[in-house]
């Protein structure tokens, strides 16, 4: 295996093509291997086996922290620290303390979103070797384009490159790693 | 070619050309088409139309807007109209008026993404644009009418030395949350929604500027199906909170009026009222923006005459949900047997102060939108964006009826006053316009105004399960 080799990428003109390729290339038996593609393919999550993302529960967790947090700050601020009597209402109830919290419950799960989907796709990330690869650029247009990683157990340049070739992948090519 | 022959078998299949569903994007064409037409303006030169539309904008939002903001706060809110018994003026109209065109933007992109509406996703992003500046606009209002700007932060939960706390009981104090919160999730959507599109920008860009910007603003994206898995994901996520957020923020500012006990905003519909006339204005604003855009922008292949008609119908339904709620206002008014409530009511429409502005209400809102029930108005761009504007017109009036009307003339003659907004008032409203487009055609400029991504998914080509997307017989 060559260190400097990020991997071999290859090119498919519909998405139909590529998920025909990648469920052939995981019959295969590779395992670092991703799709790329300008937007997100029906089907293919099942075709790379991925199960149902983390990002809803770093969002649930974003916004069962901002509720409490929340509820907690009024009860410690209107009824603990500096209780204050406004038209003989309770010190801390449900009514009073259920809406800035909800409204702040929205702010941590989207918070919580878009920090998970960022940190889940390593992201933000200056550098990549395939962004380095004038072919790939047509990943955010109309290509659809399937990188299988050098460090896959299974990789070798040419049985690799005969197999993505084989699976109707056009434009072979090894992808540097630029480190 | 096995593909083409399919084409002519699903042709034999599909239904009747009347009861075919409308194509997100006319013209059938491919991915790549689609990508150069989508970037298309961003990447061209400025056209004359921007520059002339953007100069008057820029000189509104940075001449007349920060001389009209810094003289009041620099002087007081006596620099507006407001005084006794009016305390509440055009600060207080604008604001839920900003809010509310700020709504219909967070209903189109979260709420139809949610029903799977693939007609969104061509207007999705003007319309979330059009959400973040007008909640920007509308947050100013509140921060500066409480007179002492400088001690806005008193809001804010900080510990302090005077050991003041925020009180939270008040709905007033709700609303400090609300729209900080719609301003904060709103523009994470925009700028999440927009990830994708900057890495297209990215790949496009011509000159090292460009390349960089859009780089670092793409953060690396790659769009691998990994990544696609866990946006999506993050997506649906913010799309359900957006959705929340539609029918909260709004009610908060419902609630800022009908815990009240002043005849006219004493009133538990308010909530939903609020809701659905922010809806209603919204749409009425996106029209307006629709309409006119994707003639400059030369995108009608994009945004089709069945996308604008689609959009004239849900303001045609919020409406008349409108409608139905100033029926019961009026009905509820005489039926509570309140002698101050139906005094407040009858003086909407028959007082000598601000009947004007009630029969706009009844004029515009409720009589001119059942135009929309016309398929030859909703399909004729000229005529929806002269609606679009009045509607805008019809639903400020509404909240200048809800805040003036009610407070000109309450319980006690000692308490009555007339308001008339002076040269800040009406300085500050121009303004506030003026940054809202500015910002509007910098965007529609410099940003892709299209999601460029979500489009391509949604056209016949990118659908793995369609002959035009690489399907196969038996399966994909």
């Amino acid at each position: 295996m060559n260190e400097k080799i990020y991997g071999l990428m290859a090119e498919f003109n519909t998405p139909g093509d590529l998920l025909r390729a990648a469920e052939k290339i995981r019959g295969a038996g590779y395992s670092r291997w991703d799709c790329f593609t300008p937007f997100p393919i029906h089907g293919i999550d099942k075709v790379m086996g991925y199960r149902n993302s983390l990002v809803g529960w770093v969002a649930l967790a974003g916004g069962a922290f901002m509720f409490l947090n929340v509820a907690g700050l009024i009860w410690f601020s209107n009824a603990f620290d500096y209780p204050l009597i406004v038209g003989g209402k309770p010190m801390f109830s449900v009514p009073m303390t259920f809406v800035p919290s909800y409204i702040m419950m929205i702010m941590g799960g989207a918070g919580g979103a878009l920090i998970g989907m960022v940190a889940l796709n390593q992201l933000p990330r200056l550098h990549h070797p395939l962004l380095f690869k004038k072919r790939f650029e047509g990943a955010t247009r109309d290509k659809f384009i399937i990188v299988i990683g050098a460090n896959d157990e299974k990789f070798c340049v040419t049985g690799t490159k005969q197999l993505l070739e084989s699976i109707g992948g056009v434009n072979v090519e090894i992808v540097e790693d630029q480190e | 070619m096995s593909e083409i022959a399919n084409i002519e078998e699903l042709k034999k299949l599909a239904p009747p050309a009347e009861l075919r569903r409308a194509p997100v994007v006319e013209g059938n064409q491919g991915l790549g088409w689609l990508t150069d037409k989508l970037s298309a303006f961003a990447e061209a030169k400025v056209p004359l139309w921007w520059k002339i539309a953007f100069v008057p904008a820029a000189f509104a939002a940075t001449v007349i807007f920060p001389i009209c903001l810094f003289y009041q706060v620099f002087t007081g809110v006596g620099v507006w109209g407001n005084n006794h018994p009016n305390m509440w003026g055009w600060d207080i109209v604008n604001f839920i008026w900003w809010v509310g065109v700020a709504h219909a933007g967070t209903l189109i992109s979260a709420m139809l993404f949610l029903t799977r509406q693939h007609w969104r996703t061509t207007i999705g992003r003007m319309a979330e644009a059009m959400t973040v500046f007008s909640v920007m606009m509308a947050g100013l209002y509140p921060a500066i009418h409480v007179g002492r700007a400088w001690f806005d932060w008193f809001m804010f939960p900080i510990p302090n030395s005077n050991g003041n706390w925020p009180q939270f009981k008040s709905p007033l104090m709700w609303d400090v949350f609300a729209v900080n919160t719609y301003l904060m999730v709103s523009s994470l959507f925009w700028f999440m929604g927009m990830i994708p599109d900057f890495a297209v920008m990215r790949d496009r860009a011509t000159t090292r500027a460009r390349k960089a910007i859009f780089s670092l603003l793409a953060m690396g994206w790659t769009g691998s199906a990994w990544q696609w898995h866990n946006y999506e994901k993050a997506y649906v996520v913010l799309c359900g909170l957006c959705t929340l957020l539609v029918f909260t923020v709004s009610s908060i500012v419902g609630l800022d009026f009908c815990t009240s006990q002043l005849a006219g905003w004493h009133a538990t519909i308010f909530p939903l009222y609020f809701v659905i006339g922010a809806v209603f204005c919204g749409f009425g604003m996106m029209l307006v923006l629709l309409t006119s855009l994707r003639k400059l922008c030369k995108l009608e292949t994009i945004i089709t005459k069945s996308h604008i008609d689609k959009v004239a119908k849900l303001c045609l339904v919020s409406g008349l949900i409108i409608n139905y709620i100033y029926l019961m206002e009026i009905f509820i008014a005489w039926y509570s047997g309140d002698p101050y409530e139906r005094w407040v009511f009858g003086h909407r429409f028959f007082g000598h102060n601000y009947a004007f502005f009630g029969w706009m209400l009844i004029g515009i809102n409720v009589l001119l939108t059942q135009l929309l029930w016309i398929k030859k108005i909703r399909t004729n761009m000229v005529a929806l964006f002269i609606i679009g504007l009045f509607i805008n017109f019809g639903m400020w009036s509404e909240r200048m009826v809800i805040v003036v009307g009610s407070t000109n003339q309450d319980f006690l003659p000692a308490n009555w006053g007339l308001y008339h907004p002076t040269m800040w008032d009406i300085g500050l409203y121009v303004g506030t316009l003026g940054a809202f487009f500015m910002m509007y055609l910098l965007f529609v400029k410099f940003l892709p105004v299209i999601a460029i991504s979500e489009v391509k998914g949604a056209v016949p080509h990118g659908d793995p399960h369609h002959p035009l997307g690489g399907a196969q017989k038996g399966g994909h």
